[in-house]
């Protein structure tokens, strides 16, 4: 019996670390398992070969200009989060668009923001909102915001390297959790916070928003806040303008609050509040 | 600029690590956690390469926590270090490497003594009564070399600890945010609440 049971018996550890099948998989698997896989250039390092191709901080003639450049911000406070976003996309100095909706629905509890690259942003969010559908089906109840950020944090984390580039953040409520705010990252951060900034406007942003921000904030002073952050961050930033995309994230779901022209609001502040004090009203 | 220190004492082993988590010129977050505790009696600091710190730390985690479950005993602070610097040393030599550099706290409950492990990204690792991870190696390592002795209570040990986060808040050019203070000891990990309002100038 026991020589039966040796024969058949393996030792615990035989298949513990990496075997040469395991290796042999992990050459063959270029694009990672949780994703679909890519075509990769025929050229022997994909990611350095983007980078010369899309690089024009060293040199202004590359082929490719992603489009960047962006001012995203969120936070959390006592009627749940608000997220605020500008709305220009520019490629270079060219200002590709100026009607770009940053903030993706990922359902009805859950927003995706986007700063960096506008199409890895979009096509990736929109890879989540898949994801976050399909659980939601096969578990039969709707994915956690950890969840949610945590499946597109792994997700880059296996593209790192490999040039992505993209500043999110997820903001949802659910049940379990209450309101949800998490940063994630192209090179794999995944924070969870009451207060994030991202994109080339950042610390302008940040700025305004620090200076009033608190927990206790009303829904009303909330809305105001943000939309004045990002007010802020166009004003200053070159790479930030158009209109300020306003959401307001509560247990009942998120509800949109406008795509507002920045000019009209930036003169009504200034002419009715007294700000922007270095921009001149008078015209001769 | 991440901060992570340790320092062993007579039965415990404390570590420190900076709450400010940043990129570029920005601090995203000032109350992040730094560590992760990978079974009852050992705990792993780390700072690095964003993005590769918490997946690296997550997956040993979660490796020895299989192993816990798995054979329903943990393995002690130095089998612990083995396994984690046999994994840097394998991802090292691959295509992707972990820039990771940690600090591994523990108490080995049969020789009843707390063990230290400074292990970097190049999967060096070695066994220490005090360590720090970048620039506080600069600040803290003299100073420990001065004030630290192999017997130690926890009071001396929280005192060095005040010095040396002291010292950093003296000099380092850029706010760290405080420290996340954890105690390894016999009855397992506990963060301690580390008060550090005092500002600090340097002369």
């Amino acid at each position: 019996m026991d020589a039966l049971v040796s024969r058949y018996s393996r030792p615990a550890f035989q298949n513990e670390g990496y075997s040469k099948e395991d290796q042999q998989q992990a050459l063959q698997d270029v694009a990672p398992p949780l994703s679909l896989n890519f075509a990769l250039p025929p050229v022997a390092s994909a990611a350095s070969w983007l980078r010369a191709m899309t690089d024009d901080h060293s040199n202004p003639n590359v082929p490719i200009k992603i489009a960047h450049g962006t001012t995203t911000l969120a936070f959390r406070f006592k009627g749940g989060i608000i997220v605020a976003t500008d709305s220009r996309a520019t490629a270079g100095n060219w200002i590709a668009s100026q009607t770009v909706k940053k903030v993706i629905e990922i359902n009805p509890m859950l927003l995706g923001t986007m700063a960096g690259g506008a199409a890895d942003c979009q096509y990736w969010l929109a890879y989540l909102g898949m994801q976050c559908r399909l659980h939601e089906l096969r578990q039969k109840r709707r994915i956690s915001v950890a969840a949610a950020s945590k499946i597109l944090a792994n997700l880059v984390y296996s593209y790192k390297g490999m040039g992505l580039s993209m500043g999110t953040m997820c903001a949802g409520v659910t049940p379990t959790e209450g309101p949800a705010l998490y940063y994630i990252d192209s090179d794999g951060t995944r924070l969870a916070g009451n207060l994030f900034c991202v994109g080339s406007g950042q610390t302008f942003a940040y700025g305004v928003l620090d200076a009033e921000y608190k927990y206790e904030l009303e829904d009303e002073e909330a809305l105001e806040l943000g939309r004045r952050s990002i007010l802020a961050a166009t004003h200053r930033d070159a790479y930030s303008g158009g209109y300020i995309n306003l959401y307001h994230v509560k247990e009942s779901g998120w509800v949109k609050h406008g795509f507002t022209d920045t000019n009209p609001v930036f003169w009504e502040t200034k002419l009715k509040k007294g700000e922007f004090s270095n921009v001149t009203a008078n015209l001769d | 600029m991440e901060v992570l220190l340790g320092i062993t004492g007579k039965d415990y082993c404390i570590i420190a690590a900076s709450k400010a988590a940043m990129r570029g010129a920005t601090i995203l977050k000032a109350s992040d956690d730094k560590t992760r505790s990978l079974n009852k009696n050992t705990l792993m600091a780390y700072s690095g390469e964003a993005g590769d710190t918490v997946n690296f730390a997550e997956y040993i985690q979660a490796n020895i926590q299989l192993y816990s479950m798995r054979n329903a005993s943990d393995l002690s602070p130095y089998e612990v270090s083995s396994f984690v610097r046999s994994e840097l040393a394998k991802a090292l030599r691959s295509r992707n490497p972990y820039n990771v550099n940690l600090l591994l706290g523990g108490f080995d409950s049969i020789k009843e003594k707390p063990e230290l492990y400074w292990i970097d990204y190049l999967a060096s690792s070695a066994k220490v009564p005090y360590a720090a991870h970048g620039y506080a190696q600069y600040y803290c390592l003299s100073l420990l070399d001065k004030h630290h002795h192999p017997d130690i209570d926890f009071e001396q040990g929280m005192k060095i600890l005040r010095m040396c986060t002291d010292e950093l808040k003296r000099r380092l050019p850029i706010d760290f945010k405080g420290v996340v203070v954890k105690v390894i000891d016999k009855d397992g990990v506990r963060e301690l609440e580390y008060i550090d309002d005092k500002q600090i100038l340097a002369p």
